[in-house]
C-alpha cells in the first residue's frame, strides 16, 4: 500500500477535526475493507484518522423502544450481546454471521453502513427495521442514507457515531452466502413493526439494498410464509455475476425471504 | 515513522516503524516470528490468526500502529518450553495436518474457538466456526478431529491449574 500519516484521537469531535483538517484522509473502523483495498492500491488516502481509540463510539445501550449501537461497536460485540438478542435476536444472528469469527472480531457497524457495500449484511437489517443513522451533524433515516452502490448521504467529514434501532415484534434474516467471501449472494430482513411489514434485499440489487414491496403487501396481509407462496421478484435491476446471474439471485430473493419469515415466526 | 509498543508473547517490544506496515509484517520480519503465515493477503484463508487482546485476528488486515498497547499472542507463544500446547498435541495426534502451512491459523483459531464457546465442541459449531480459514491438503476432517480433542484436553489441563489457583 501507499505510504499515509496515522492519527489516532480519541474522540469523535478530534476525529472530525482531523478529518477536515488534512487533505484526502479517510476514517479507519475495523479496516477490513480499507484495508484490503489499499494493499491493492485501489485506494491511496494521504491520512488515516483511526477511530479505534473513540471511547464515544464504542457500546451497546437500550434506550426506551430502541437499541442503539454505537459506531466502532465490533460485530462480535453486537452478535454476543444480551441486550440485542432479547430485544432484536433476528440483529444478533445477523452480525453472528458476517464474515467469519476473525473478521467480526474487527470489523465494525459503522464501518459496514458506512461502505455501503452492495453484499454486506447491515443494510438489510437498517432499511427493514426502519433503522435512524446517527452521525456527528444530524440524524438520517435508512432510506436517507443509503442511496446507490458503496454510495450514502455521508459528507465530506462527516462521521456515522452510532445506529438506532426501533424494536420491533418480529424480525428474521436469511442469506444465501457466497462460499468463499461469505458476503451475501442474497440477503434479506424481514420485519414487522405494529401493523407495517419492510423486506429488505442485500446482494441482489445493482443498486444496492431495496425493499420489495409486492413481499410487503402480502405479509402485511398476514405474516407467514404461506403469503409468499408464488411470489416472484423480477430479474431486472438485479446483479449477474460469475457467482450467479440475475434469474438465479431474482429466484434466491424469494427463497431467503421465505426462511427469512420462518425464523422471524419460529417456524 | 511511528513508535508501536505491544506485549508479544509475554514480552514487551518497542519498535518505530512505518505506519502502514501491517501486525503480520511487524511479528514476521521485526520481531522473526515466522510461524504466523501469510496465505492469500486478502483476509479470506486465516494463515495469519493470532490473538490479539484475547480475540482471533487476521494479522495481514491489521496495522500494526493501530494496535498499540496490545497483547498479541502468536502461535509462538502457545507452547510451554518443550511441551505442546494441549490443542497443538492435539493436530499431531489426529494428524490434524499435511502440508503444515495453514495449521498455526487454524490451530489459534481452535484455541479461540474454545476461549469462546467452551471445551465441549461438535462436529457442525467446529466447521461453522472454521470459516475463516482455509485448508488446501486436508479435506479438514482430521482438523475437525483434532479441534474437538484439543478442546476437550485443554479442559483437562485447565481443571487441575484452575484447583492450584483457587
Amino acid at each position: 500500500m501507499y505510504a499515509f500519516t496515522y492519527h489516532k484521537p480519541t474522540s469523535a469531535r478530534q476525529a472530525a477535526t482531523l478529518l477536515a483538517k488534512k487533505e484526502d484522509a479517510k476514517l479507519l473502523a475495523g479496516g477490513h475493507t480499507l484495508l484490503p483495498t489499499m494493499k491493492q492500491r485501489l485506494a491511496a488516502p494521504s491520512a488515516l484518522v483511526d477511530l479505534g481509540a473513540c471511547a464515544d463510539l464504542k457500546g451497546i445501550a437500550v434506550k426506551g423502544r430502541n437499541v442503539v449501537i454505537g459506531a466502532m461497536t465490533t460485530h462480535a460485540e453486537v452478535a454476543a450481546s444480551p441486550e440485542v438478542q432479547a430485544a432484536i435476536p433476528a440483529l444478533a444472528y445477523l452480525a453472528g454471521h458476517i464474515g467469519d469469527p476473525h473478521v467480526r472480531h474487527r470489523g465494525t457497524i459503522g464501518g459496514s453502513v458506512a461502505n455501503n457495500d452492495p453484499a454486506a449484511d447491515y443494510p438489510a437489517a437498517l432499511l427493514a427495521l426502519g433503522a435512524t443513522v446517527v452521525t456527528n451533524k444530524r440524524k438520517l433515516s435508512a432510506e436517507e442514507f443509503f442511496t446507490g452502490l458503496y454510495e450514502t448521504a455521508l459528507d465530506e467529514g462527516e462521521i456515522v457515531t452510532r445506529v438506532s434501532f426501533p424494536v420491533v415484534s418480529r424480525a428474521g434474516y436469511a442469506k444465501f452466502r457466497n462460499p468463499a467471501s461469505r458476503y451475501a449472494m442474497v440477503g434479506v430482513f424481514v420485519a414487522k413493526r405494529g401493523g407495517e411489514v419492510r423486506v429488505a434485499v442485500t446482494g441482489a440489487g445493482e443498486g444496492g439494498v431495496f425493499r420489495w414491496p409486492e413481499a410487503e403487501a402480502a405479509l402485511k396481509a398476514r405474516f407467514a410464509v404461506k403469503s409468499l407462496d408464488g411470489l416472484k421478484h423480477t430479474a431486472d435491476g438485479i446483479n449477474g455475476d460469475i457467482h450467479a446471474d440475475p434469474e438465479y439471485r431474482a429466484h434466491l430473493i424469494g427463497v431467503m425471504a421465505k426462511q427469512a419469515v420462518a425464523q422471524a415466526t419460529g417456524k | 515513522m511511528t513508535t508501536v509498543s505491544l506485549t508479544v508473547n509475554g514480552r514487551a517490544v518497542t519498535a518505530a516503524i512505518d505506519p502502514r506496515t501491517l501486525l503480520v509484517q511487524f511479528l514476521r520480519e521485526n520481531l522473526r516470528l515466522t510461524g504466523t503465515h501469510v496465505g492469500c493477503d486478502t483476509s479470506q484463508c486465516g494463515a495469519c490468526v493470532v490473538h490479539l487482546d484475547g480475540k482471533a485476528v487476521k494479522s495481514c488486515t491489521t496495522l500494526a500502529v493501530a494496535v498499540d498497547g496490545s497483547s498479541v499472542t502468536t502461535i509462538e507463544g502457545l507452547a510451554s518450553g518443550d511441551a505442546l500446547h494441549p490443542m497443538q498435541e492435539a493436530f499431531r495426534e489426529h494428524h490434524g495436518l499435511q502440508c503444515g502451512f495453514c495449521t498455526p491459523g487454524m490451530i489459534m483459531s481452535a484455541v479461540d474457538m474454545v476461549n469462546r464457546r467452551g471445551h465441549h465442541l461438535d462436529e457442525k459449531t467446529i466447521r461453522e466456526d472454521l470459516d475463516g480459514n482455509i485448508c488446501r491438503c486436508t479435506g479438514y476432517h482430521n482438523i475437525v478431529k483434532a479441534i474437538a480433542a484439543g478442546a476437550e484436553a485443554m479442559g483437562r489441563a485447565g481443571a487441575p491449574l484452575r484447583q492450584a489457583a483457587e
